[in-house]
C-alpha cells in the first residue's frame, strides 16, 4: 500500500542567489560603498558609456569595476587605462552575472584593496536583456541602457529589465537624426511599466547627456551614503 | 542558460529537505509554480531537471509546473486587469502604469509528493 503525502515548501528559486545578493549589499553598506548593476544588450554602449564615467568621475570618487563578460578580458582591458581597480569575471555559458559570481569579485577586491576607501563599484553585467534583471548581485540601483539603434519596442519585449531599472540611459543619441526612431515613444513604453525610472539620453561619443548622467550617479551615491550612515548609527 | 542554475537550487532545496526528513521518502512529483513574467521557460526548467537528476535519488520524478498569468491591478479603477506581455502593460481603461503585479512573478517549489514503499 503505498500512501502519499505532501509537503508544503513555498520556496523561492531565486532563494539562494537573493541570499547572497543581500550578503553582498551588507558588505558595501558596511564600506560605504554605492553599488549600480549596469545592464543592456550586447553592444548599447555599457563599457563606453563606463570609460567616459571613469574619466569624468574617477578624480571626484573612489571607484571600483567588476566587469562581467561571458568569455575575454576585452572590456576589462579597456578600462584598466583609467586607473582603476577592475576585477574581470568570466562567466562562461552563464548569460548574466550572479550574486555569487559577484561576492567573488568583492573577495577579490577586498583582497587586494582596502574596500573601505571605495565610494562606487560599478558592475558591468553581461550583454543581454533578458535575465540579468532577475538576478541580484547586491546592487543599491540597476541602470540599463538601450541604444536609438535597437528601437521603440524593446522595452515591450523585455518588460522585466526596463521595469527593474532605476535609470535608463538612451545612447547614441548623436543617432537619433539618421534613424526613423521616436526617442518620446521609448519613454512612453518604458512608462507603462516603470513611472518612476529616471530617462536620460547620452552620446559617449559626443558627450551629450553625459553632465546629467554623472549628477545622476552623484545623487544616487549621496542618497545611499546617508542612508549607509543613519543605519550605523 | 539559466535553467540549468534554477534546476541546481531547486535540486539542492530538495535534497536538504529530503535529508532532513526522519526516514528518507520515495519523491513521486515536484510541484513548483512559474510565473510567465519571469525569464524562465518552463520547458527548458524540464529539460534541465531530466538531465541533472540522472542517476541520482531524484530519477524518474515527475516536475509538476503550473504556470501562473500576469495579473496587474490598477488602483485607480480599483480592478485586476490582464497585461499583454508584449504589447500593452498599462491599464487598458484609464492607462496608469503596470505598478502592482498581482500574478506572474512566481518562481518557487510549491509542494513535494513523496510516499515511503511498504513493507511486505
Amino acid at each position: 500500500m503505498h500512501q502519499t503525502f505532501n509537503a508544503a515548501l513555498g520556496i523561492n528559486l531565486l532563494y539562494a542567489n537573493q541570499q547572497c545578493a543581500d550578503h553582498n549589499r551588507s558588505h558595501f553598506d558596511e564600506w560605504g560603498i554605492t553599488c549600480f548593476n549596469i545592464m543592456s544588450s550586447p553592444g548599447a554602449g555599457k563599457t563606453a558609456l563606463l570609460e567616459r564615467t571613469l574619466a569624468s568621475l574617477s578624480d571626484e570618487l573612489k571607484i571600483a569595476v567588476i566587469e562581467g563578460d561571458m568569455t575575454t578580458n576585452l572590456d576589462a582591458e579597456r578600462l584598466q587605462k583609467y586607473g582603476v581597480p577592475v576585477i574581470a569575471i568570466n562567466t562562461g555559458r552563464s548569460c548574466h552575472l550572479d550574486a555569487k559570481m559577484v561576492a567573488g569579485g568583492i573577495h577579490q577586491l577586498a583582497q587586494e584593496y582596502n574596500p573601505a576607501d571605495f565610494d562606487l563599484v560599478l558592475v558591468e553585467n553581461v550583454g543581454n536583456l533578458v535575465c540579468p534583471a532577475e538576478f541580484e548581485v547586491g546592487e543599491h540601483a540597476k541602470v540599463a541602457l538601450l541604444s536609438v539603434t535597437e528601437g521603440e519596442d524593446k522595452p515591450l519585449k523585455y518588460p522585466i529589465m526596463f521595469q527593474e531599472a532605476d535609470c535608463l540611459l538612451i545612447t547614441k543619441i548623436d543617432l537619433a537624426p539618421y534613424l526613423d526612431i521616436d526617442v518620446s515613444q521609448i519613454a512612453a513604453n518604458v512608462w507603462q511599466m516603470n513611472p518612476d525610472v529616471a530617462i536620460i539620453p547620452v552620446s559617449a561619443k559626443t558627450g551629450e547627456g553625459l553632465e546629467a548622467w554623472f549628477d545622476w550617479v552623484r545623487r544616487c551615491f549621496a542618497a545611499a551614503t546617508r542612508s549607509q550612515t543613519s543605519q550605523h548609527r | 542558460m539559466h535553467e540549468t542554475d534554477m534546476t541546481k537550487a531547486l535540486i539542492y532545496t530538495v535534497k536538504n529537505w529530503w535529508k532532513s526528513q526522519p526516514k528518507q521518502p520515495r519523491i513521486s512529483q515536484i510541484h513548483l509554480i512559474v510565473g510567465k513574467f519571469t525569464c524562465v521557460e518552463p520547458a527548458s526548467l524540464q529539460f534541465a531537471f531530466e538531465v541533472q537528476t540522472r542517476n541520482t535519488f531524484l530519477e524518474g520524478v515527475k516536475l509538476v509546473i503550473q504556470e501562473t498569468p500576469l495579473i496587474a491591478f490598477c488602483h485607480r479603477c480599483q480592478q485586476e486587469y490582464f497585461p499583454q506581455i508584449g504589447l500593452q502593460y498599462a491599464c487598458p481603461d484609464c492607462h496608469s502604469p503596470m505598478d502592482d503585479i498581482r500574478s506572474g512573478r512566481e518562481l518557487k517549489i510549491d509542494k513535494i509528493e513523496y510516499g515511503y514503499a511498504s513493507n511486505l
